[in-house]
């Protein structure tokens, strides 16, 4: 998993952003973490070492445009939570959807496993790279707007093929309305997420076939 | 004869109506919770026991079975944990995130009924890191049903008390696996466990713990309220019930839908997808239950009957009832090597014959879909995925190597084809045999 943790970025884009110096939790975080941390018994701290990273990741969303982890904060985690260093490093770099490099603004993950690419991630991907100006996977456009990643199954194979975006999953998707959902990011829109077709969840197209005569109705 | 819409247990399961509380309520959900748990753990355990339950996670073991491993009380001071595996990353699988954000109430109320089973003070749901919005829609369903008193002290008037919370992973399919989730859930990295001790003995926190399915847990509800009798009035016998199936790929209309356990493959994709594109002549094959499960090409396709056992007989199975469809257009043998891409990706590294087994089998695997092989390496190949298969912690890497042993067991002569054409094309000196 580590390959791709580390090879989010082209080196030039790298270069620009080092590893900062500190790392504070701010008051929206703070807040987090202490729901975070009433969930597990006393003891067993260490349980939130994954909240917490996401925590930090997005934390560094809200103040630098990148979310990623830098390793100072790792470090800041580990104090929280009585844990050595190392094993956090472990965990933020056995965990896929932790950046430890700096990313742009908008993280494209394309899935590009078997039951996409039956449904036409290629053309997803063509489309990333056409549309956010993007190299290939595990690159950041120039303006540093768009990273884009190949990621694995993102469990919504009904609706594929899928273009996650940031938290997002953007779905039944095809070249143009790829192209489309990315130049409306670009402009600074955030069109809703799910079916880019107009279709109900999960259901066939045209409208569920089943479930038709149910008790509620609201 | 199709399921009938009255003998469905997600309502709501395409997010028609809201998922909230008062439309659970209306929909059936929380109906009679006291009265039934009332009836004690071991009237429950015996009724899931008689409703044929099998886990809906893959493996297909009995739930009830399951359930009665756990101490029945815990004379050394440590707590029983219910954790429930919403990690679904098994590929073709999207069945537990319309549970949980659609109907999640399904699930907040079968994991009290569960953990009364089995004596549990508090329950964990690990979700997988990319659900973030489903993951927030389960949070505020319980929340809900913290403030309605369904959930904590004396939980839903039942006088039991039971605490419920969500965990999100971080992209890891490894994490499925129960022992690697329970590692993560105590802030570990997903590596699997030695079993034994099995987690009903020694799991989370050191505490006796099981490990459930997001649907598992979610049809026990309405399985308690109609019977055991009902719910296994549906299906085969040993294979009862009804089940989620995921119906996707080469399909006109791919969908999830419920339905009875043991449909035949054909008319579930036709009375509910529309069927194969290009018509059923057109089916090259299907992956019937998630990435692992191997291919079934499409003489077994045309009357197979969609359930554990039926399945098994052709060597496959029914693993997470995700159907991939597979048409004449596509190069099968890239679609399986994309999934050997997938499991070198995901093999934790803790075992060797995994860690580097994978990579092996997905690098051989892309020179197979270029044909740039010798034809004697295709037996290499299975050769070598059989010494993959068993010689690990978990399953990863069974899973991994099975859909490429169905490939060589049904499509040998397309693989050999492969070559034969590259080898005309390309007049290359001989590779030396499989090597990388």
């Amino acid at each position: 998993m580590t390959e791709a943790a580390t090879d989010h970025l082209d080196p030039n884009w790298r270069n620009s952003r080092a590893e900062p110096d500190s790392f504070e939790f701010d008051a929206e975080s703070e807040a987090q973490i202490a729901k975070i941390l009433a969930r597990y018994p006393e003891s067993k701290k260490a349980s939130g070492v994954i909240p917490l990273l996401y925590v930090v990741q997005k934390q560094m969303g809200r103040q630098t445009g990148s979310a990623w982890v830098p390793r100072i904060a790792m470090d800041r985690v580990g104090d929280r939570l009585g844990m050595a260093p190392i094993r956090v490093y472990e965990v933020a770099t056995f965990y896929f959807m932790f950046n430890t490099k700096p990313i742009g603004r908008f993280h494209l993950q394309v899935c590009g496993t078997t039951p996409c690419m039956l449904r036409g991630s290629d053309d997803v991907f063509q489309a990333c790279k056409d549309a956010a100006k993007v190299q290939g996977y595990g690159h950041t456009s120039e303006d540093g707007l768009f990273t884009m990643t190949e990621v694995e199954c993102l469990g919504a194979c009904v609706n594929a093929p899928i273009l996650q975006v940031d938290d997002d999953y953007y779905e039944d998707l095809d070249y143009d309305r790829t192209v489309q959902l990315i130049e409306a990011l670009r402009r600074g829109e955030r069109p809703a997420p799910g079916s880019t077709t107009g279709r109900q969840t999960s259901a066939p197209e045209g409208g569920p076939l089943t479930l038709l005569d149910v008790p509620g109705g609201d | 004869m199709a399921l009938q819409d009255k003998d469905r247990i997600f309502t709501n399961l395409y997010g028609t109506q809201h998922w909230g509380l008062q439309a659970a309520q209306k929909r059936g959900n929380w109906d009679r919770t006291a009265e039934i748990i009332a009836k004690g753990r071991d009237w429950i355990i015996e009724e899931v026991k008689q409703s044929g339950l099998r886990g809906r996670g893959g493996a297909g073991f009995p739930t009830g079975l399951k359930w009665s491993f756990m101490p029945k009380s815990n004379p050394d001071g440590r707590p029983s944990y219910l954790v429930v595996n919403c990690d679904e990353s098994e590929p073709g699988t999207c069945k537990d995130r319309d549970i949980i954000r659609h109907d999640p109430h399904t699930l907040v109320e079968g994991c009290l009924m569960a953990a009364v089973a089995m004596n549990a003070s508090a329950g964990y749901i690990y979700v997988r890191g990319e659900y973030y919005n489903e993951h927030l829609i389960l949070q505020a369903a319980i929340e809900e049903a913290y403030a309605a008193g369904l959930l904590g002290k004396n939980a839903a008037g039942t006088g039991y008390d039971f605490d419920l919370y969500v965990h999100r992973g971080a992209g890891a399919y490894i994490c499925g696996e129960e022992t690697a989730l329970i590692e993560s859930l105590e802030g570990k990295k997903g590596m699997p466990r030695l079993k034994p001790p099995f987690p009903a003995a020694v799991g989370l926190y050191g505490c006796p713990s099981t490990v459930n399915n997001v649907e598992t847990i979610a049809v026990v509800p309405e399985i308690l309220r109609r019977g055991a009798t009902w719910f296994a009035g549906f299906g085969r016998p040993k294979n009862s019930g009804t089940k989620i199936f995921c119906i996707q790929g080469h399909v006109n209309k791919p969908c999830n839908v419920e339905e009875e356990m043991s449909i035949p493959l054909r008319e579930l994709i036709e009375r509910h997808a529309g069927g194969v594109r290009g018509g059923w002549d057109n089916l090259l094959c299907v992956i019937p239950g998630g990435s692992s499960t191997p291919l079934l090409p499409k003489h077994i396709c045309d009357d197979v009957l969609m359930d554990f056992d039926a399945l098994r007989e052709h060597k496959s199975g029914l693993g997470t009832a995700g159907v991939i469809v597979m048409d004449k257009s596509t190069d099968l043998i890239r679609a399986i090597a994309r999934l050997s891409k997938f499991y070198k990706h995901e093999s934790c590294g803790q075992c060797t014959p995994c860690r580097e087994g994978m990579g092996w089998v997905s690098r051989v695997m892309d020179r197979m879909v270029e044909g740039r092989a010798e034809i004697e390496e295709i037996s290499v190949l299975e050769d070598v995925t059989k010494r993959i298969e068993g010689h690990t912690i978990c399953a990863l890497a069974d899973g991994g190597v099975w859909p490429v042993q169905g490939l060589i067991r049904h499509y040998r002569p397309m693989m050999e084809e492969r070559i034969a054409a590259y080898k005309a094309r390309v007049a290359a000196p001989a590779m030396p045999m499989a090597a990388e």
